[in-house]
């Protein structure tokens, strides 16, 4: 890709596409242009599976006629597409509702600094290097213990692009970035007593990946820990969520203190504003400017500058997670978060995880959660889960085909501790979390 | 038009190709010996209206083209995309992904239209069945009508989507096959508020149909009554109870409980792969004799029915399991070549951007001989569990779980208590081994599922009878 020629074709793509929502008559509207170049390749069994080429490009736009608004979107970008495009958006706001909320971000929220996040570091890497990286991967797995029985194979994803946001008033910006992706999933045992885990590691950066070797020994070491699983008996007991498991409950806060469950009324966390949702001891903020991270942007999906902001401090929720649509119908100030959160952390604790082990004594230990049972509404949560019994702080045996279940409103404040361990993968990023005690179901 | 003529028509002509090319490309392909490749074209229109606090709020509407190339040799694919249907693009793409088999003897195809499949659903455009003021109307009709069903309806959610695609597969024997494929839904959900307490009920349904599908049988308003219904027995829910237990499924959408806990299990990947806890076991007993289980794309206008697949197999009506007996696996052309197989007409991709692979289409357990009634009456104590939300499988452990998101308790043979939703547990190898009575109340979801495997989703269908199984794991909160 030709780093500023690819932004400024984007730019004027989208650009015309403004041009031409104004002159179908829209008194507003707002247009992105994102492209998206990659390449896949998977390794089973030593030998390559499959080699995928990526291309992907994508435009959308929004058009406001007054307070009606409608959206269209299309991967043709010829001319004639373009034209089209407007016009499907523009048919849609005649027929949509007045809504007196609806409209493009007051002009003084969009963001006036781009500094460089550092989000683009393209990976030269063929198929042929690729298919070896992936082998090698795959290979550490596959023989890092003679348990491990049969495998589904290392994969590796490496994708770069561009995206350009503008609207009518005035903001036309755009970036280059790039993610590449490691994984390994292999399985041991046979028959009735198969196991199967996986491990990945995800970057900006391709030189910040865990190496082949690393995500290969600990998809390895996961998946031989899983064997000779059994399930527990019904009981209440505390729980352990691995890092990799506390950011789903971390996301589900989100969910609930996000602007679209607010004002319809579907959360369990209403009029939380300045109350107490946690213990004292959590401070949870968010960080958009990080270079390199994952989740870093300068502007959210409407063009609003982001706010390095504390969303909870000693425990009290201090700011909820708002579009300008979502914030006008509270009748608050958009956040900078349409499209979601950037970088949300977790201020860890001083605990590692052997530590947090420690402080669970005795009960569940939990690496995966199964299925979809958290209604946002209430708070209800219930889910499948596998992981370790725990007693004294030392692992015990591996256990599977059990429930968890609470109100998320009580497990919240109910955490006894938060890791160091943190989970950088993801735009949630917190350690391990401790809860006090949930209800187990198991045979 | 015959639907070749037309699919041939809005994506080659359209676009300034003609079958030569699809010749041209087909060759490029071929010039080293492989076992298949095929070329897979797509054009697809969407579009969706929602309404929320009372005004038609929302509305967009997409178009999406492109074909994809692939190779196959042994279980090696080579696998490229293009947005652009142009010919230099796809000759590029077509040259990349041979690259994944050794160099050899160049073959040639010439293209051949392939024989006609009855159709399963007609190819409306469900876009244009209803002008878009009447879209409209129909949605603030449904918001007024549900709010006047309860006093203590607070807000009222109605969305309105459809698909329209045709496609196009290509493949190295010649073949050259056409669909198109409508696609509709209609989701109600309501938050009701009494004394402080918040639920929400939700139903939605649809088919590969036009909008017109939701003005019979009054079905829009069915699903808001439906969806009010559910809300309303949620705000008297107490804690589900937790541990293992005896529970009945109702008939329909429960059977959700299949697609998790066996059918992905009998996809022909994984158990080529020998990854799947079926793996081997045809031949083997995985249910009670009671059960027979299948997996049918040839149902008329259903949600996962499809006149071909997305590699150009015929669907079928496949049996799964039969009389407690597995019978074999759902196969695309790949899986079942190298498993020595016939396809089963189970190759499916999300777009021509991704992969085709083993993929369910409508799931469903033949009818048994109890009445429902009776099922209930034999639960001394137990769950009954009416509707579900979503679920998921590990194919190797097997163990798999579905949400409740309407349950009762069952006292001495009578439905009593309802009771919160819950996710339930089991193994799926073992989980069908319990069932001991299957009702003769067989009934079809109403058009809502969407199945998501390796980040691929598709439409599909569920269904069954009252089922009492003997023995799974509630995850409630009273222990």
């Amino acid at each position: 890709m030709q780093n500023q020629a690819e932004i400024i074709r984007l730019k004027q793509v989208v650009q015309q596409l403004l041009d031409e929502a104004k002159h179908q008559g829209a008194s507003g509207a707002e247009a992105a242009f994102s492209v998206d170049n990659g390449l896949s390749v998977s390794a089973r069994l030593g030998e390559v599976e499959t080699v995928e080429y990526h291309c992907d490009q994508g435009i959308g736009v929004t058009v406001y006629f007054g307070r009606q608004k409608g959206s269209a979107s299309t991967n043709d970008i010829s001319p004639e597409s373009l034209i089209e495009t407007v016009k499907a958006a523009c048919s849609i706001a005649r027929y949509a509702s007045e809504d007196e909320y609806a409209g493009l971000p007051d002009v003084e929220r969009l963001a006036t600094e781009f500094p460089d996040l550092d989000l683009y570091h393209p990976w030269d890497l063929n198929a042929e290097q690729a298919i070896a990286l992936a082998i090698d991967c795959e290979t550490a797995a596959r023989t890092y213990d003679k348990a491990i029985s049969n495998s589904e194979g290392a994969t590796i994803n490496s994708h770069q692009g561009a995206r350009v946001f503008g609207n009518s008033l005035g903001f036309l910006q755009g970036g280059l970035s790039s993610r590449h992706s490691l994984s390994c999933s292999v399985l041991a045992g046979s028959g009735d007593a198969m196991q199967r885990d996986y491990w990945y590691s995800v970057a900006r950066n391709a030189a910040d990946l865990e190496t082949g070797r690393q995500v290969g020994e600990k998809a390895a070491q996961r998946t031989i820990a899983r064997l000779d699983a059994r399930s527990l008996s019904p009981r209440q007991a505390p729980v352990l969520f691995a890092p990799e498991m506390a950011g789903g409950l971390i996301g589900a806060l989100v969910g609930a203190i996000s602007g679209g469950s607010l004002y319809r009324k579907a959360s369990f966390l209403l009029d939380a504003l300045d109350t107490r949702i946690l213990p004292d001891f959590v401070r949870i903020h968010e960080q958009p400017l990080l270079p390199g991270a994952l989740g870093s942007a300068s502007f959210d999906s409407e063009g609003v500058a982001t706010q390095t902001k504390d969303i909870v401090t000693n425990g009290m929720l201090r700011s909820y997670i708002l579009s300008t649509y979502s914030a006008r119908k509270l009748g608050m100030q958009t956040t900078g978060n349409a499209g979601g959160v950037h970088n949300l952390t977790v201020e860890s604790g001083v605990n590692d995880f052997s530590a947090m082990l420690k402080l669970l004594n005795t009960g569940l230990l939990v690496t995966e959660l199964m299925g979809q049972g958290v209604n946002r509404v209430t708070g209800d949560y219930s889910r499948g889960a596998s992981g370790f019994w725990v007693e004294n702080g030392v692992i015990q045996y591996p256990v599977e085909e059990i429930t968890i279940a609470g109100n998320l409103k009580n497990m919240l404040l109910n955490i006894v501790a938060i890791g160091n361990d943190v989970d950088l993968r993801g735009n949630i990023r917190v350690g391990s979390i401790l809860l006090e005690q949930m209800a187990i179901a198991g045979e | 038009m015959p639907l070749l003529d037309q699919v041939k028509q809005t994506i080659l002509a359209g676009n300034g190709l003609q079958t030569q090319d699809i010749e041209r490309i087909m060759a490029t392909m071929l010039s080293t010996p492989v076992d298949a490749a095929d070329i897979y074209f797509q054009f697809s229109h969407f579009e969706s209206w929602s309404l929320e606090g009372g005004i038609i709020k929302e509305g967009s509407h997409s178009i999406e083209r492109g074909a994809g190339v692939r190779v196959v040799s042994g279980d090696k694919t080579g696998f490229a995309y293009s947005d652009r249907l142009e010919l230099p693009i796809l000759l590029e793409a077509a040259n990349n992904v041979k690259a994944i088999v050794r160099q050899g003897q160049q073959a040639q195809t010439q293209i051949q239209a392939g024989r006609e499949r009855p159709q399963l659903y007609q190819p409306v455009n469900p876009l244009k069945s209803l002008a878009d003021q009447q879209k409209i109307d129909l949605l603030k009709r449904i918001d007024s009508e549900t709010r006047k069903l309860d006093s203590r309806i607070e807000e009222v959610m109605v969305s309105l989507v459809a698909a329209y695609d045709h496609i196009l597969v290509a493949s190295q024997d010649g073949s050259l096959l056409a669909d198109i494929r409508p696609l509709v839904r209609l989701n109600v959900s309501v938050i009701m508020v009494d004394n402080g307490r918040r639920e929400q009920g939700s139903m939605g349904g649809g088919g590969r149909s036009d909008y017109t599908y939701f003005l019979e049988e009054d079905r829009a308003f069915a699903y808001a009554k439906e969806a009010v219904r559910q809300a309303q027995i949620n705000l008297r829910a107490k804690d589900a109870p937790a541990g293992n237990m005896t529970v009945v499924l109702g008939p329909g959408w429960p059977g959700i409980l299949l697609h998790e806990a066996i059918g992905h299990g009998l996809e022909g990947d994984f158990n080529r792969k020998g990854t799947s806890a079926f793996s081997g076991r045809v031949g083997e007993r995985v249910a009670s004799d009671l059960c027979t289980v299948v997996d049918d794309g040839t149902m008329r206008g259903r949600r996962g029915s499809l006149n071909i697949d997305d590699e150009g197999t015929p669907t079928e009506n496949t049996v799964l399991i039969e009389n407690g007996i597995l019978k074999g696996y759902m196969q695309d052309k790949l899986n079942a070549r190298l498993m020595g197989v016939k396809p089963t007409g189970n190759g499916r991709r999300e777009s021509y951007a991704h992969l085709p692979m083993p993929r369910m289409t409508n799931t469903y357990m033949l009818p048994g001989q109890s009445d429902p009634e009776e099922i209930i009456r034999s639960v001394k104590n137990g769950l009954y569990a009416r509707n579900f939300g979503g679920g998921q499988v590990d194919i190797t452990s097997g163990k798999f779980v579905f949400s409740a998101s309407e349950a009762y308790l069952i006292e001495n043979g009578r439905i009593t208590q309802p009771v919160k939703g819950a996710t339930l547990i089991g193994n799926g190898p073992d989980v069908l081994t319990k069932v001991s009575m299957v009702g003769n109340d067989l009934q079809l979801d109403s058009g809502v599922g969407t199945c998501g495997k390796d980040g691929q989703s598709v439409p599909v269908g569920v269904g069954q009878p009252t089922l009492k199984i003997d023995g799974l794991t509630v995850g409630g909160t009273n222990v």
